[in-house]
């Protein structure tokens, strides 16, 4: 599904991805975890297009990503920061969206009802909250449906309830055989969701498999410290 | 008894002499005179010669008695680029309503269509001159009048073109009306005294529309000049007075509405300047009254160079010029007063019709562009803005008096 | 593009900005026309402020948009849509907005004045135009500024020391040169020195207007050709033209580059 070989990236002199090499497969959760700076959103944005490689290649479906734009018809996005033009209303930012990526069938009303962002619909999105901001943000990026998502912190801001919403949405997106990529802080959320783990240190790939593989890997029982382990032992 | 008689004898006599006795002799190709020569060796004095419709092959005609000589519906007199056409050399001598062609060109002598020498109370009026050297040529000449004339001339060098109306050392002559064009100089003055130059229309012309030297007490007023090479060139003269005329459009390095050089008394009332590249220049002229006059749209309005004393500039209107005032050196002896200029921003808080800050119409701009002129092509831009202001609010290059201190709020009508 | 143009468009119509800008411009022609009862002065005076103030706005109202929908366009970015189109739909989205406000701005007291009726017609036609050639090109030098700097102040620096460098300081310079070699044929000089800079180019084009009696009065030959004839006019349009394609190849060619 996604083939990134040897990715290379430095912003200035700071080196951040000195040659990732990962292979996606079709289907399923990954997480993207890694210490701060360690690249994971860097990772997340050469996929999409928005930052440019240094050196290396990245295939998505089999074709090359670069100098394309297409290629984005098969990705839902979620940003970190929300943050949209704040002279529109919530509903003609999901209009615009639908309308830019070409009016597909869509599903947004059955997630605006989930979210109960109908009172907000007319409301400008420069006066809404960070929580109800990364509802909507949730809204535009699951009303399509394409074969990959990804989420970059998608749990920021939410209130219990869409938490738990979003979960079951993250699983019935699974269930259609989507391939999901996920980038989280909150460890519990990555452990209880995912089916694999890619761990991302000082711009390499240090460790991709289950869970499970991870534990066995740093004999730790609990993921929590598996993950601790990792990062004492690289900085002892 | 026979004194009477003598006087009666000779009182009819003169009678006969002016009215019954006084001929009309017709020239025409089937007449019995068929040529204009011929017609005046034949006429009597204060006789009237009445040329009809035709074309006249002549030339060096020699008008040397009082006649009136009148064309019916413009008979061409064609000289064929021999020489002068008529020669006037009589008093009382009247031409009309003829239409002459192809004066001679000389580089030694300045052929005219027509030329008057040593002559008073003669009439040139009605006539059409085309193809010319010299057109009306009035050579020490008095109490003539040079009226409704047209003369459209070809000149595209200066060296072989004549002027259209040309006066030399001649007294009390009237030009009204008239129109010339494509000449060197339209109207030209030198050494003519109290002369009246009024409803002209000179455009078009290679060097000067109007052009004065040493000629005093002339008058001219309600001319249009416009157009001209280098404009309308008053020098060396005094007491002239020019009134209500057009000056306009006359364009390039050295052209000016008006160009004062040593003129000394005049005075320049009402008379409209629009989109000369300069207004007036003035060089050496003293005791001069500018009044009522228009700058519109002109490079320079006033531009003076040389010394220039007691000159009096009140009640004008200085409408969007490039620049209203240039001076080259920083001693002002001339009053600004009471004047309306465009670029005044001022306020009048007393409502009394006359700014309360003073008006300052010398820009530190116009020396630099004086200095270096490829910099005029920065007109209008901020920096030169800024160091303009700079420059009006402490004077080190202007006059520091120079200034109208009642600058006017509305335009004068 | 067209789409985004449409949605930055609608985005800065509503924007409070728009409205101020377009406030400015209305009461200025106000003030102008109807306090002073003079078409002609009121255009000239118009034509001062415009090449100094639109290339100001231009590029301080450029930066800010482009700074603050930064988080939209990284939405946009995570689209299938060609960075080229996105942000040429932002720079038109941009400059169409600014130059709607300054020409109803300045436009509606003119109507109303009754432009239509008079001859001051031409000259203001010019001042649209060169007023929104400069807005094209300086949102283009903005855009170019903050693509080029991920920092916010320092791109507000940059931008106002732009406008600061060709509003004035060239100017400054220019003038310095020309007197410095006065000694030398500068006609030429002096009409390449006004090319390369946009603001001196529309100052050009209005000098043309207003002040032709005093540019015939240099005597260079490649002055009077340039300005006695067409030839000024249709240079000076073309090279405007260029400011505005350079820059706006340089979004192009920048934005292909550029990491989010």
């Amino acid at each position: 599904m996604i083939n990134i070989h040897n990715l290379h990236k430095k912003f200035g002199k700071n080196i951040v991805l000195s040659g990732v090499n990962l292979d996606i497969k079709e289907g399923g959760i990954f997480a993207i975890l890694g210490p701060n700076g360690s690249g994971k959103t860097t990772l997340i944005k050469s996929i999409l297009g928005m930052v440019i490689p240094n050196k290396g290649t990245i295939n998505l479906l089999g074709k090359s990503i670069k100098n394309n734009s297409d290629y984005r018809n098969k990705i839902d996005y979620l940003p970190q920061i929300a943050n949209f033009p704040s002279n529109l209303k919530v509903k003609e930012l999901i209009t615009m969206i639908k309308d830019l990526r070409g009016n597909k069938t869509t599903h947004d009303n059955d997630l605006i009802n989930q979210f109960k962002l109908e009172p907000f619909l007319d409301k400008k999105l420069g006066n809404l909250s960070g929580g109800t901001k990364q509802k909507v943000n949730l809204v535009l990026t699951f009303m399509f449906d394409s074969p990959i998502i990804i989420l970059d912190e998608p749990t920021s801001g939410l209130d219990p309830i869409s938490l738990l919403r979003l979960k079951d949405l993250i699983q019935s997106e699974k269930s259609k055989g989507k391939t999901i990529l996920i980038t989280s802080h909150i460890m519990s959320f990555v452990e209880e969701i995912s089916d694999e783990i890619v761990f991302l240190l000082e711009g390499q790939i240090y460790f991709k498999g289950t869970i499970n593989e991870l534990k066995e890997k740093t004999n730790q029982t609990d993921f929590e410290h598996a993950i601790a382990s990792i990062l004492t032992e690289n900085h002892a | 008894m026979k004194n009477i008689k003598v006087f009666f004898t000779l009182f009819l006599w003169l009678l006969c002499l002016q009215m019954v006795c006084a001929q009309r002799i017709e020239v025409c190709k089937d007449c019995g005179i068929t040529s204009l020569k011929e017609a005046i060796l034949k006429a009597k004095d204060y006789d009237t010669i009445l040329v009809k419709k035709g074309i006249y092959k002549e030339y060096n005609i020699q008008i040397d008695k009082p006649l009136t000589i009148i064309g019916e519906n413009y008979p061409v007199i064609d000289g064929e680029l021999k020489g002068e056409i008529i020669t006037i050399v009589s008093d009382y001598v009247t031409v009309d309503g003829l239409f002459i062609i192809n004066v001679g060109t000389s580089y030694t002598e300045d052929y005219a269509a027509i030329r008057v020498k040593r002559s008073k109370h003669f009439e040139i009026k009605n006539l059409v001159l085309e193809k010319l050297f010299f057109g009306i040529y009035l050579e020490k000449a008095e109490d003539g009048k040079v009226h409704n004339n047209k003369v459209i001339g070809q000149a595209i060098q200066e060296h072989n073109s004549g002027n259209a109306i040309q006066l030399w050392y001649s007294k009390k002559i009237s030009i009204q009306n008239n129109i010339v064009q494509h000449v060197r100089d339209g109207i030209y003055l030198e050494f003519s005294d109290d002369c009246i130059i009024k409803n002209n229309v000179s455009t078009n012309n290679l060097r000067y529309g109007l052009h004065f030297m040493f000629s005093n007490n002339d008058i001219y007023e309600n001319n249009e000049f416009s157009k001209n090479g280098a404009g309308v060139a008053v020098m060396f003269s005094k007491k002239i007075k020019m009134y209500n005329n057009v000056f306009k459009e006359n364009w390039g390095t050295a052209s000016y509405g008006v160009l004062l050089k040593e003129i000394n008394d005049a005075e320049i009332i009402g008379n409209t300047f629009e989109e000369n590249t300069i207004g007036i220049n003035i060089e050496g002229s003293n005791r001069i009254v500018y009044k009522n006059n228009d700058f519109i749209n002109n490079g320079w309005a006033i531009k003076v160079r040389g010394a220039c004393y007691t000159n009096q500039f009140v009640g004008n209107n200085f409408l969007y010029n490039s620049f209203d005032i240039s001076y080259n050196s920083n001693i002002n002896d001339n009053v600004f007063d009471r004047n309306y200029w465009s670029n005044y921003t001022g306020y009048d808080l007393d409502k009394n019709g006359i700014g309360d800050v003073p008006y300052r119409p010398v820009k530190l701009f116009s020396y630099i562009v004086n200095r270096t002129p490829e910099t005029i092509i920065l007109l209008r831009s901020l920096f030169i803005d800024i160091i303009d202001f700079s420059e009006k609010v402490s004077p080190v290059f202007t006059p520091d008096n120079l200034m109208d201190n009642n600058p006017l709020i509305k335009k004068i009508p | 593009m067209l789409k985004i143009l449409k949605y930055s468009f609608y985005d800065l119509m509503r924007s409070r900005w728009s409205y101020v800008y377009f406030a400015f411009y209305l009461l200025l022609g106000i003030v102008l026309l109807f306090l002073n009862n003079d078409l002609s002065k009121a255009v000239i005076t118009l034509m001062n402020i415009i090449i100094v103030l639109v290339p100001l706005i231009g590029t301080i109202f450029g930066v800010m948009y482009y700074y603050n929908s930064k988080e939209f366009t990284e939405l946009l970015l995570a689209q299938p849509l060609n960075r080229s189109s996105i942000f040429l739909g932002q720079y038109l989205g941009v400059a169409f907005s600014l130059s709607m406000s300054l020409i109803l701005g300045l436009g509606l007291p003119f109507i109303f004045y009754g432009l239509f009726k008079s001859n001051a017609i031409w000259d203001f036609s010019l001042l649209i135009i060169t007023g929104t050639f400069l807005t094209f090109i300086f949102t283009a030098l903005a855009f170019n500024i903050a693509l080029s700097n991920e920092n916010k102040i320092k791109g507000f620096g940059y931008a106002i020391l732009l406008w600061l460098l060709l509003a004035i300081i060239y100017d400054g310079i220019f003038l310095m040169s020309l007197i410095l070699f006065e000694d030398y044929p500068l006609d030429k000089l002096s009409l390449i020195g006004t090319m390369l800079n946009p603001i001196d180019l529309s100052r050009t084009l209005i000098l043309l207007k207003l002040d032709i009696s005093a540019l015939l009065g240099y005597t260079g030959a490649v002055f009077k050709q340039f300005f006695g004839t067409n030839f000024g006019l249709i240079v000076s349009f073309i090279m405007l033209t260029l400011w505005v394609i350079f820059p706006v190849f340089r979004i192009v060619y920048k934005s292909k580059r550029k990491d989010f």
